[in-house]
């Protein structure tokens, strides 16, 4: 079962079949050391590019390659914490992170990310969790995918015609009127904590079931809805990140005993390599045309795994994951 | 005096008959580890028969509950909608022999000694019609063969000049660890005349038996160690990407 696929994938990613294979201890499946290095690498090229922790294309990547749903998940949680480490030094060191509204993104992400393993748990027992992987997938590659699309789609259409963007200094919604206010110094924020509560809870369900950092979902969000500056979203959401995928590796491993620490090693050597080339391509590139091409790859993934759940299986029956 | 008949009797009994057929089998390696390089191994039966006939190896693998989904369209979405767990289905199997095992082998010696994939008991849990029963155990073979862990089609066993003989099997790289058991049969006149059972031990051994158990016996010290371990590589990935 597992072979074929891996031999489709090296295929599909045009890598010549090797013959160093390694056996992973918690997946309990070999495969090849140089497949792997290579997911990790393009994934921390993607990375190094757009700025987002590339968790929502390492999953399905990972499960295409016959690592078991349930494994491919919490590993990828385990390595997100590694990758988003070494993104928040560099931003801390530029002065880019509000640790505040990292804190209250936290206290949501915490309790977001707890009920959505014990979720996991609940749906893996019966029998549906890659369904509901799959779907979550869908639902928030499309939204984000489509969301981005036409934001970066009509950003570089004015950049063409060199109209002159206009800005609203506040713009103010229903939001506005919740209680529990604070004041965000460095994001230049006086809201509700209700709201990056909320944000930080929805964030930390989805990524314990989809096993990412939740930084494709985050930072629009802390964009858009929060109304953070740009420069300070991306260093924050990779702090709160780092310990949400930390809570989600630890209760992933205590209670499904799923983490395979070789994998996310493997995968996080390769990843470092490819975010060095992704952020020397992406720093030569326009912002907006990066933005278009990551809503072209999250749409195509999320169109991907939409023509997987409408293809019938090769077989009506297959094994429990176990 | 009939108690020193019954002895006498018993010792005899338990004595190899010397007169009767044999068969001696053995496998290269009785222990088959499966370290940081595993891709699956090869297990070689060989041994020697002292009378002509048919020898016919198997291989099984450990026992356990298997869960085994079955899928429909929900709205045109393909979803596990029933699911059925089978008690004792061993996690690998394959025979082997020297001729079709239907001439070798009568049914009732093939039902006996369970030889065939078609002669496996697999018991589901719960009650479920027997029609319904035969068309999951298909489809868990159908599985398990997929995932090279049953052979459906026996394979063949070498024999030379009526006396020695040998056979490989694959096993993949996602056997189940445990004691498998190899049986070897001599077969006369579709009975099987002698046997012999070897065990052979699959472990994860070294740095992979380390993991695993670590994972599994202390698994939030596990998890804590997984993630001080991503700590230390996100800090070093920034340390080299600073250099840069």
């Amino acid at each position: 079962m597992t072979r074929p696929a891996h031999r489709v994938a090296t295929a599909a990613i045009g890598i010549r079949p090797s013959t160093m294979q390694i056996y992973l201890p918690i997946a309990e499946i070999s495969l090849d050391v140089f497949l792997l290095l290579g997911i990790g690498g393009l994934i921390g090229f993607l990375s190094g590019l757009f700025g987002v922790g590339g968790g929502f294309l390492m999953t399905p990547l990972l499960l295409f390659i016959g690592v078991p749903p349930a494994v491919a998940v919490a590993t990828q949680a385990n390595s997100v914490v590694a990758t988003s480490v070494s993104g928040v030094l560099a931003h801390w060191s530029r002065g880019n992170v509000d640790f505040k509204m990292g804190l209250v993104l936290l206290a949501g992400g915490f309790a977001g990310s707890t009920v959505g393993v014990a979720l996991f748990s609940v749906l893996r027992g019966l029998g549906q969790i890659e369904i509901v992987i799959s779907f979550t997938y869908v639902a928030t590659l499309g939204i984000v995918g489509v969301l981005m699309l036409l934001e970066s789609s009509r950003a570089v259409l004015r950049r063409r015609r060199k109209v002159p963007t206009r800005r609203k200094l506040h713009q103010h919604h229903w939001v506005h009127g919740l209680p529990l206010k604070m004041r965000f110094r460095r994001s230049r924020l006086y809201i509700s904590a209700v709201l990056p509560l909320a944000v930080g809870f929805a964030v930390g369900v989805l990524s314990a079931i989809m096993g990412v950092g939740g930084g494709f979902i985050l930072v629009p969000a802390m964009i858009y809805l929060l109304g953070m500056p740009t420069a300070v979203v991306i260093g924050t959401s990779l702090f709160q990140i780092i310990f949400v995928a930390a809570n989600v590796t630890l209760l992933q491993a205590a209670q499904n005993q799923t983490v395979d620490v070789v994998l996310a090693l493997i995968l996080l050597a390769g990843s470092v390599v490819g975010a060095q080339f992704g952020t020397r391509v992406g720093a030569r590139m326009q912002g907006d045309a990066l933005r278009l091409l990551l809503a072209v790859l999250v749409l195509g993934v999320g169109i991907k795994l939409v023509v997987d759940l409408f293809t019938p299986p090769i077989d009506f029956y297959s094994l429990g994951s176990a | 005096m009939s108690r020193l008949a019954l002895l006498l009797l018993l010792a005899l009994a338990a004595l190899p008959r010397p007169a009767a057929a044999d068969i001696v089998a053995d496998v290269d390696e009785h222990l088959v580890g499966i370290t940081t390089g595993f891709a699956g191994t090869r297990i070689l039966v060989f041994g020697s028969i002292d009378a002509p006939g048919h020898v016919v190896v198997v291989v099984r693998g450990p026992s356990g509950p298997e869960k085994l989904y079955r899928k429909s369209p929900v709205l045109g979405v393909w979803v596990n909608s029933a699911a059925l767990t089978f008690v004792q289905v061993p996690s690998f199997y394959a025979v082997a022999s020297t001729g079709p095992l239907e001439e070798i082998a009568s049914e009732s010696e093939r039902k006996r000694l369970h030889l065939g994939v078609d002669q496996l008991e697999l018991q589901a849990v719960g009650r479920v019609s027997e029609n319904l029963l035969r068309e999951w155990r298909q489809a868990l073979v159908r599985a398990m063969e997929r995932a090279q862990l049953y052979w459906t089609e026996p394979g063949e066993v070498l024999l030379l000049n009526d006396r020695l003989f040998r056979v490989t099997f694959e096993l993949p790289a996602a056997v189940s660890t445990g004691t498998y058991l190899v049986e070897a049969y001599l077969f006369e006149d579709g009975v099987a005349v002698a046997a012999q059972t070897l065990p052979l031990v699959v472990n994860k051994v070294g740095f992979e038996a380390a993991i695993y158990s670590f994972a599994q016996q202390q698994a939030p010290l596990y998890g804590l160690a997984a993630i001080v371990v991503a700590l230390l590589a996100g800090w070093i990935a920034h340390l080299i990407f600073r250099r840069e």
